[in-house]
């Protein structure tokens, strides 16, 4: 061997142990985390924690059911108000290109889907919480439905893409129209596709904290209207990991993992349905 | 063979429309009484580039019309220009007239034009839905509705296609689940269940093999007396067995169009010629 092919193998040899280093780092901390969420929550979590609503500051016990119930409300309206839209606005972009606004519409999303959650956040609080004067589920979800828009307008349009346009032409040459082809032969060829672009994005937004925290903002209690702050998940456990109280702190671990339960069933139900539309 | 359902009333379509031909104009010369479909003087293209080159073809009324040529030819280009599907394409556009019963077809509802010009596709493309569905689409978005008058269509069309027998016991079954000729049968009997008056066929066979293949043809003879048929295909045999008129395009224009036996006994161009003998293409 000589000097230059060893010196060629020795850096080969490096930078293989480099990179494995560095997955092995990454996935690692991923599993520390995780593992770190379980351990805690899992021995936080009891009967309680779902069916209780908290207590005071530095009290014992208690739960969180109405941020759990919160959270549903809020993801739930946030879905009625940007899916319509998201689809719709896919729709357009994958079946009624051409001319200028298409593009405007996409840069516009993708512009949309890069801004910082916290921002978005802002702009709901300007719409809805400055008018109404009061902090409200109903400003919450339409923070996140500005989240779950683009997101939704992305995957559908592709997913509408992928469809070939041997269907579109069939169906147009029977006599359909245009929006009835689409409707009927287009979108439910692509249907599982666009739904688990819609449950991604729905698991994305469940776990956003920032633009609750000037939206819904918080309640201790049960909120009797999407009127009134409300209480979510995420926002819970930001106030509880910041408290002083380590009864507090246990509740954030309990809620940390319950998302996380709920992010990843959406995600394993997003997964399942692409495979089986694989096959 | 006659098909049983055929004695029972045919469902009728709301939007079903009756053009009668023109009473005068240039379609109309003595030697086209019977042109069921015309194009004159046809000029066809994409963005900047021409794919046709002044095409004047009569398509004779319950007759088999077959377009040969090599590949690339715009025999295609043509046949989309009937059911005005090109237009679905950015970008294109045609100068010069098709007509349909002497009627421009630009100057018609296109949804109306399309149904009743059929197409039937190089490639199968049945819709990802059942076997009845798949049949019974044209005539849902054409209007029809009652459940009855559905299945006596899915029937009658099947049937037509010479596909009932085999797939009587699975019309719920997804139509992906059907053999490659199975499949571009079902798409003829799509296409025919909106009783089209003119059916367009684009090398419905090049992916079949030869007993699919005549499984087509002969279905292509029992359906003629009803419906002019224009078929694109690379086979020349096939244009031999089937067709009564040929036309020959090269390189987007029509260089000769006559009787089959005429273009392949005794062609009056030399490209004709060496094409259908095999000296080209
Ligand atoms: N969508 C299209 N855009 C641009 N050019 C096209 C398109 N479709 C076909 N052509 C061109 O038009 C010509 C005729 O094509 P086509 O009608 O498909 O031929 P054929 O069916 O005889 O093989 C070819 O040169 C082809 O490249
Ligand atoms: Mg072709």
């Amino acid at each position: 061997m000589t000097l230059r092919t060893r010196w060629r193998y020795l850096v080969n040899n490096v930078m293989l142990a480099l990179t494995g280093f560095c997955t092995l780092l990454t996935i690692s901390i991923l599993f520390f985390i995780l593992g770190y969420l379980v351990w805690n929550g899992f021995t936080s979590l009891d009967l309680a924690f779902f069916t209780e609503l908290p207590k005071s500051p530095g009290e014992a016990g208690g739960g969180m059911a109405n941020a759990i119930l919160g959270s549903f409300m809020m993801v739930g309206l946030a879905t009625v108000i940007g899916v319509p839209i998201g689809f719709l606005g896919g729709v357009y972009l994958a079946e009624y290109d051409g001319g200028w606004l298409p593009p405007v519409v996409r840069y516009t999303a993708d512009l949309l889907n890069g801004i910082p959650s916290i921002v978005l956040g802002i702009v709901a609080w300007n719409l809805l919480v400055v008018p109404m004067k009061t902090f409200s589920a109903w400003a919450g979800s339409v923070a996140l439905s500005l989240i779950l828009i683009p997101i939704v307008v992305r995957s559908t349009e592709q997913f509408l893409r992928a469809v070939p346009n041997s269907l579109r032409e069939g169906a147009l040459a029977l006599g359909a129209n245009k929006a009835t082809a689409t409707l009927t032969v287009v979108v439910p060829a692509a249907r599982r596709g666009i739904l688990t672009g819609i449950i991604l994005g729905v698991a994305r937004i469940a776990g956003e904290t920032a633009p609750l925290l000037f939206t819904s903002l918080n309640n201790q209690f049960w909120a009797t209207s999407p009127n009134q702050p409300t209480a979510s998940l995420p926002v819970m456990i930001f106030t509880h990991a910041i408290s002083p109280y380590d009864d507090w702190h246990r509740q954030a671990w309990a809620a940390g993992l319950v998302l996380l339960a709920f992010v990843l069933i959406a995600n394993m139900t997003a997964r399942f349905v692409v495979s089986r539309n694989a096959s | 063979m006659q098909p049983k359902v055929s004695s029972m009333s045919s469902p009728s379509f709301p939007t079903k429309m009756h053009i009668e031909p023109h009473s005068s104009g240039a379609a109309n010369t003595p030697t086209s009484k019977e042109a069921k479909m015309r194009a004159a003087n046809l000029n066809f293209f994409y963005g900047s580039f021409q794919a046709l080159y002044d095409i004047d073809l009569e398509i004779q009324a319950n007759r088999i019309t077959a377009l040969i040529g090599p590949s690339g030819c715009g025999k295609s280009t043509f046949l989309r220009t009937l059911n005005r599907i090109n237009e679905t394409i950015r970008g294109t556009r045609y100068t010069g007239e098709v007509l349909l019963d002497g009627v421009d077809v630009k100057s018609q509802d296109v949804t109306a034009l399309r149904r009743r010009v059929g197409m039937v596709f190089q490639k199968s493309n049945p819709f990802p839905k059942t076997i009845f569905d798949n049949i019974a689409y044209g005539p849902k978005v054409n209007g029809m509705t009652s459940k009855q008058d559905l299945e006596v269509t899915v029937e009658k069309s099947l049937r037509r296609a010479a596909l009932w027998e085999e797939v009587k016991d699975k019309l719920q079954k997804p139509a992906s689940a059907l053999s490659g000729g199975q499949q571009q049968r079902l798409c003829i009997a799509r296409a025919m269940a909106v009783d089209p008056e003119v059916l367009l066929l684009d090398e419905p066979c090049s992916a079949l093999d030869p007993i699919a293949t005549l499984k087509i043809e002969e279905l292509l003879f029992s359906i003629k007396d009803q419906t002019t048929i224009v078929i694109v295909t690379h086979n020349m045999q096939q244009a031999a067995r089937v067709a009564d008129n040929t036309g020959f395009f090269m390189l987007g224009k029509l260089v000769e169009f006559d009787r089959t036996e005429m273009i392949f006994r005794n062609p009056s161009k030399k490209e004709t010629e060496d094409y259908v003998t095999g000296r080209f293409g």
